[in-house]
This record gives structure tokens, sequence and C-alpha cells, in this order.
């Protein structure tokens, strides 16, 4: 199996104002990887995710993807480099209808058959089939969820960026959730955002903690469960932590 | 140098003139993100109230300093709780409403006062320099726009309705959970921001004269001052003003009053291009 | 039957086309045929605007910028050529420059919403200036006199291309006008279905998204923007034609805040909403001007306020909000009407 470095960051800095949202991250994932972010509200999660697909561009750093520098690139650049990401408040085409969505993020590397297959089969996957024409807007929260997961899945990318995938989410639809990231992340690489213990047990292999826009410690999820700081972080008690 | 001299008054009037004349569009648009396209009626109903009251009698200052100012606040006041709060928000709807109440104004006034010039005077008759003679009014505009923003400045820094009203702006949830009464606040401010302009309109009235539409030579350039200037209402328009005004009077010196706006004009262009959110979008930001 | 939202549409549309092109010439009198003429054209730049604001979700202030210099680029040329089949081509093809130079200006400076509305509104005011200070004789592009204020008169004619002494003036001109308003309306709806189209559109509704699904915004904003431009030229042109006369009100704020007005009060987000508001508008203007019932500013300004107050999204959507449960709507590729 590939142990080939899918994504890096070298000294990786976002400074806005006066607050350093991301601290000299040095990370690194390999190809196939299914990777857990966790951390405290406001410990440069959702913004380290977001300099990586260049909607920020850092203040100093760098990042590469399969060995290519893409630091400070246009999203688009990014993306059709292959990443995909669903974003901590969901981005959608609420205007749109759900297949619509989902079309505009297969069109783009396929032809119209594949694409209208493509759609089908993750209307199918996400269970939206009955909503494919209903404008997004007017769709639930956990739906929402589901087409922007399906979107992301859509661009057949080789890694996916997910914040928060079950934000708002009843139990039963948490577990839904953690079934379709299952499947979808099949062959591909991912790196979640999530808070909830359960959720990244079912996914994720290995976990990074953020704090204060730094990496605090990286390791299997038990490990990192066990250990005494990050238990601290989370309870506020290290001195000078957000809440 | 003489000429140098009156050069730089003149720079300083046109700088004055389009400071006084965005003040009020800073505090509606600036503050309550109003996009209000009557603002130069406001501006025309200032004059009007000004030149009317004096042909009626009274007394010069009191028509342009009390008269006008508190006329058109009362009625930006009316504006606002029959109009605008009903769309705040909604910005095309805002924009819509706003260019109609525009047209409506300058309808109202075409029909109820005609396209006849009616004029004052300006008086402080003219002051030599040199071999130039310079309108005495004009170092009144320079020197009354400068002590306005700073009245402004005070009000909004050290007034308690200024502090609410800011706190508002910021952040309506909040200060209405705090007691304050959102609803009249923005009422006062949008007021307040009428008033500025009916005062400006006065004051230009001596100057400039009034007709129904006189609104339209002012609208654009308050505009192009006050998104120029970018969110920080005052010190951005401020240093739009400044910065504007500069240019147009320069180029206006070096060569013609057309090329003049045409300069006025492409620096703005480039100035929101540099920077996309304004002078106060990267400058200046924590200021008033 | 049932047929969807969009189809009646079309089909609507072709039925006004048919009775324009060939109905009315049939019936009405050269001067109303000639009335009309101007409207049409108007529909036409209306059609433009819609493009870009309401489905390229561009807010362009200044769409009379690219009218007027395709309305003065005709003039200019048709003087010094004696022909009108190249000043047309230069006609569309200036305003097309213009909005690609000042699209790569913008859009590549990440410029947009109301910053991008000043300045568009400063480029056309900035045309208004230039031209309008350009009287004398000093003042001229070859054998045409741009006359400042007072504008240039008796400009020749579009003429059959390849026979100079063939004019297409009134009753022609009409028909020329109304195929082209046509032509207009029905290719911008086919670019819209296209692949490309929905992009356009997908980008209007959220722009961070499209581009974080590989798509490079710039480009399509551009090419809506230079379309937009064009068909403006297009509009430009065939209203010189039509009065055989220009002057720099073309460029004016009071002109382009009635292109503004005739899109929202037709209904941003619509094709059809564009010629209906500008047409009904039109009606409305020249009527009161004849009558003199009262200020025309008077009486538009208080439509316009109680038109927001009480039908925010506009005349078409209103209409098709009312009718849609009448007619099975098809919602996937019908845009939104979107009041940003």
């Amino acid at each position: 199996m590939a142990q080939d470095v899918l994504l890096q960051t070298h000294d990786l800095t976002m400074r806005f104002g006066g607050v350093t949202a991301v601290n000299h991250v040095n990370f690194s994932m390999n190809v196939g990887e299914l990777r857990c972010l966790r951390g405290p509200n406001g410990a440069g999660k959702s913004t380290f995710f977001k300099c990586l697909v260049g909607q920020l561009a850092p203040t100093t750093g760098h990042i590469t993807l399969n060995g290519h520098e893409i630091t400070g690139a246009e999203p688009h650049e990014i993306a059709r480099q292959g990443v995909a990401i669903k974003t901590q408040v969901p981005s959608l085409f609420d205007g749109l209808s759900a297949a619509e969505n989902l079309r505009l993020a297969a069109r783009r590397q396929s032809d119209r058959p594949t694409t209208k297959a493509k759609v089908e089969e993750i209307l199918e996957l996400t269970g939206l089939t009955g909503q494919a024409n209903k404008v997004v807007g007017q769709l639930p929260h956990g739906q929402r969820q589901w087409l922007e997961l399906g979107v992301v899945m859509a661009s057949d990318p080789d890694l996916m960026l997910l914040d928060e995938p079950t934000a708002g989410m009843t139990h039963q639809e948490v577990v839904q959730t953690a079934e379709l990231i299952r499947r979808i992340s099949q062959g591909r690489s991912l790196i979640v955002v999530e808070h909830d213990m359960q959720f990244i047990r079912m996914i994720a292999d290995k976990v990074t903690v953020f704090h204060q826009g730094t990496i605090l410690m990286e390791d299997t999820m038990e490990n990192v469960m066990q250990n005494p700081q990050v238990r601290d972080v989370y309870l506020g008690k290290q001195a000078g932590s957000n809440s | 140098m003489d000429l140098a001299l009156v050069v730089l008054i003149q720079v300083l009037y046109a700088i004055a003139s389009l400071a006084l004349v965005s003040v009020g569009l800073a505090i509606i648009f600036g503050m309550m993100g109003v996009i209000n396209f009557a603002h130069g009626e406001f501006l025309m109903m200032g004059g009007y109230a000004f030149v009317l009251s004096v042909g009626a009698g009274v007394n010069f200052w009191i028509a342009m300093l009390v008269i006008a100012p508190v006329t058109v606040g009362v009625i930006g006041i009316i504006i606002e709780r029959l109009i605008i709060r009903h769309l705040y928000g909604r910005i095309m709807e805002t924009v819509l409403a706003t260019w109609g109440l525009s047209l409506f104004l300058i309808g109202l006034a075409a029909t109820v006062l005609g396209y006849h010039q009616k004029g004052v005077a300006p008086p402080l008759g003219k002051v030599v320099i040199g071999t130039y003679r310079e309108g005495g009014y004009t170092f009144f505009v320079i020197g009354i726009t400068i002590v306005l923003l700073l009245m402004v400045y005070a009000g909004l820094k050290y007034t308690k309705f200024g502090l609410i009203a800011r706190g508002t702006m910021q952040n309506a949830d909040m200060s209405s959970a705090l007691g304050a009464s959102v609803n009249k606040i923005y009422a006062v401010t949008f007021g307040v921001g009428a008033a500025l302009s009916g005062l400006a309109g006065a004051i230009l009235a001596p100057i400039a004269g009034v007709l129904p539409d006189i609104g339209v030579t002012y609208v654009i350039k308050a505009f192009i001052t006050v998104i120029g200037g970018g969110a920080v209402a005052l010190s951005g328009t401020v240093a739009a003003a400044i910065l504007f005004g500069a240019v147009n009077q320069t180029v206006t010196f070096l060569s013609r009053p057309v090329v003049g706006e045409v300069a006025l004009l492409v620096v703005a262009i480039v100035l929101l291009r540099l920077l996309p959110n304004g002078i106060t979008g990267k400058y200046f930001r924590k200021s008033l | 039957m049932k047929i969807s939202l969009e189809t009646a549409g079309l089909l609507a549309m072709a039925a006004i086309g048919v009775v324009l092109i060939f109905v009315l010439p049939a019936v009405a009198e050269v001067f109303l045929l000639f009335d009309l003429t101007v409207f049409i054209v108007m529909s036409i730049l209306a059609l433009s605007l819609a493009l870009v604001w309401g489905f390229g979700g561009i807010l362009c202030f200044g769409q009379s910028a690219f009218f007027g210099l395709g309305a003065y680029t005709y003039a200019v040329a048709v003087i010094n050529f004696g022909e009108s089949t190249i000043p047309i081509v230069l006609a569309i093809l200036l305003p097309v420059i213009l909005a690609i130079v000042l699209g790569y200006f913008m859009f590549w400076g990440r410029v947009s919403d109301v910053y991008l509305a000043v300045i568009t509104l400063a480029v056309s005011l900035i045309f208004y200036y230039l031209v309008g200070a350009s009287a004398g004789s000093d003042y001229k592009i070859g054998k045409a006199l741009l006359g400042g204020y007072n504008g240039m008169p008796s400009v020749p004619p579009i003429n059959v291309p390849g026979y100079p002494k063939s004019e297409i003036v009134y009753g022609d001109l009409y028909i020329l006008a109304a195929s082209v308003l046509m032509l207009v309306y029905f290719a911008l709806r086919w670019f819209l279905a296209s692949d490309f189209g929905h992009v356009v559109v997908s980008i209007r509704e959220n722009e961070s998204r499209a581009a974080l699904l590989g798509y490079d915004t710039r480009i399509y904003k551009l090419t809506v923007f230079a379309i937009g431009g064009g068909i403006a030229g297009i509009a430009g042109t065939l209203f010189t034609a039509w009065g055989a006369y220009v002057s720099p009100t073309v460029f004016s704020m009071v002109f382009t805040a009635q292109i503004i007005i005739w899109v929202l009060v037709g209904g941003l987000g619509t094709l059809l909403g564009a010629i209906v508001g500008c047409m009904l508008i039109q009606f409305a203007t020249t009527w009161l001007g004849e009558t003199k019932l009262a200020d025309i500013n008077l009486i538009l300004g208080a439509v316009f306020v109680l038109l927001v107050l009480f039908i925010p999204k506009g005349i078409v959507p209103m209409f098709r909000d009312f009718l849609g449960p009448l007619i099975r709507g098809k919602t996937s590729a019908e845009p939104r009407s979107n009041n940003n």
C-alpha cells in the first residue's frame, strides 16, 4: 500500500489583525488516511481548512499537495487538483434544486451521460432521490448536510475535507452520516473536523488535536482520549485557552 | 505667493464641500447600511427651506443653521418611519424605493415650486489676497464644515445617544437586549443624517443655487466619497473627501473643470480597485 | 395539457414575437411603429442588464456606458464610412472590448457588490463628461463632429449591407428592431440553458461554492459581462439609427437609473420581466408626458415606492407565483428571482 505523503504543511501561519489563528503548523498525512481534527472552538481548525482550499492566503508557510506547492493558490485551482470541502457553514446553491447542485459538481469532469448517472447514484446514496427537484433552501438541515456531502463526492476528489458534518444532527442522523462518510471515503483521503467522539471512532484512524492554532498532539483515538493534556484543554484548565 | 494661497483655499473649499455633502450620507449608509438614493433631494430640500425662509424675512443665519436642518430632519424621520423601516436588510428594495422617492421629491418640488431659480446672494463680501479676490463665504464654508465634522465626531463619541447609536449599528439585538429602543434609534439616526444633508444644502445654496433637480449633481459625488471612504463613517468620508477634493480641484486648476471631474472619477475607480473595501477597509480601521 | 413554466414562457414570447413582427406592421400606422421602435430598442438594452445582473449577479450601474459607446461608435463610423455594415460591427465590438477591459480590471481585482456598482457608474459618467465637453470644431473623429452636449444630428440610417442607397427606416427599421429583440431573447434563453449558462447562474447563487467546485468564476463573469456589453451596443446602434441622432444623455445618470428600474420592476432574474418592465415604464412615461397629468417624476416616483412596498419581486415573478400552481413548474433549471 502506498505510503505516499498526500498533504503537507510546513510552518503554516495565518494572522488576522491581532489574532494568530494558525500558528506555525507542521501537518502531514498520507494517501488513503482517514484523519480527524479535534480541538475546542477557536482552535484554528476551520481557518486551517480555509488555507488548504485557498479561501485564505496564509501569512507565512507552505502547503504541498502530492508534492505540488499550493500555498496561496486560487480555490478553483486547488479544487481541480482533487480537493473538495464541506464547509462549517453549509455552502450550497440554495436557489437551485438538489439535482442541479450535484450536476454542477459532477459536470466539470464528466460528460453528460456520466454526470446524469452520477447524480442519480449520489441522490440514491444520500437518500435524496425524492428531493431531486426540490429547491435546496427549502430542505431540512440534515438533508442539506447530506446533500453537501453528496456535492463533495460528486466532484470526485482525492482529498475530502469535512468541517463538522454532523453539526445540528440527531443521534440517528449522526449514525447515518457516519455510514455515508465511510462509503464515500473509500479509495479517498479524508480529514474530518468533529467533536462527537462516537462518530470519530466510527470513521477515523488517527486524530490530530488543535489548540490555539498549533497541533497539540497526533495519535490514535484511544491514546488521544487518555491524554491528560488533551482533557485539560477541553475542560479549559490550560492557562490561556479559549473556552 | 498669492496664487498658491488662492489655489490652496480653493482646494480646501473643494474638500470641504465634498465632505459637507457626504457626511449625512455617511451616517445613513456608513452607520445604517442604507443606500439612500434620495440623498440629493435632502440637500435640495434644505436649500429650498433656507431660500424660502430668507424670502419670507427670516434671518439668514437662522434660516440656514436652524430651519433647514430641522425641516429636513423631521422629513427624514417621517420617511424613515413610512418607507425605510420596512426595507432594512433588503438592499435592492431600498435602492429602488429611495430612487422612487428621489423622483417623487423632484416632481413635488417642480410642481409646487417650479423651475425658476431662487437665489440668495452669498454674504461676507470679498477677501483680498494679493492681486486676487476670494469670496468671504468660501472661508465660511470651510470653517463651518470643520466645525460640523467636529460636532458629529464629538456627538458620536461623547454623547449617550452617540454611544447607543454606534452600538445599535454594530449589533441591534444586543442593543435591544440592553434596553435600547432600536426603532427609535434608527429613526433618529436617519433623521440626523437627513438633517446634516439639509444643512449642507442650505450652506451651499448661496453659491450653487436651488432647483428641483439640483440633488442629482450632488448625489453621485456623495456616494463615491462615502463608498470610497469605506465602512468607518466619519474618518472614511473625511479621508476620501481630502483625496478626491484635492485631486478634483488641482486638476481643474491645471486644466478645465471637465477634466477635474473626470480625474475625480478616475481616482475613485483606481482607489476602489486597490482598496476594495474603501480607504477605511485598510487604514484607520478602529477610528470613528 | 401540462407544460412546464419554462415552456409556457417561451411560447408566450414566441406569440409576442409573431404579433410584433407580423401582425402589427400590417395593421398599425407608421407613426405608431416608429414610437414602438424605440421601446423595442430599450427592451434590448433592458435584456442586456437583465443578463448581467439578474443572471450573472453583477451589479452594473453603468450599463449606459456600453449603450452610449455603441450609439456614438455607430454615429461616428457611419458618418465616416458612408455605409452602415462596418459601423454596426464596430458599434458592437467596441462595447465588448470596453466590457472585457473593465471586467478584467474589476473581476480579477475581486471588486464586487456596491463597489463594482460605483465603478461602473463612474465609467459611464466619465464618458458623459468627456463627450459632453466635445463641443466645437476641434473635436471630431474623421469627418464626424462630436458636438458636445448638443450631440450629433443627421446620422445616416442603417442600409442593406452592400447597398448604401437602400435605407432601412420607419416600418423596415421597426421590423429589424423587433427581429433583433426576438433573436437576442431566444439566444439568451439558449445561452442560459447551456452548461456555461448554468455555471453562470450558480456563481450568482454562491460564488464561493462555484469556485470550490473548480470553476474559475472570473472567466464566467467576464464572459457574461462582455455579452451584456455587446447587446447594449446593439441597442445603442439601433437607437442612433432610429433617431438619426445621439447626445451625451445616453451616458447620463438619469438614463442608467432607468435601465435599472426597468429590470427591477419587471423582475430581477427573468428575461421576460426586463422586456415587460421596460415597455410598461416607457409607455407610462410617454403617456404621462403627453397628457401632462402631473409631473412625470412625481407619478413614477410614487409608483416605484408603492411597487417596492407591495410587489417587491417585480411584475413577472408576481404573475409567475400566481400562475405557477396552475401550470406545473419545473424548478431545476429555472433560476430563482433573486433580489440581491
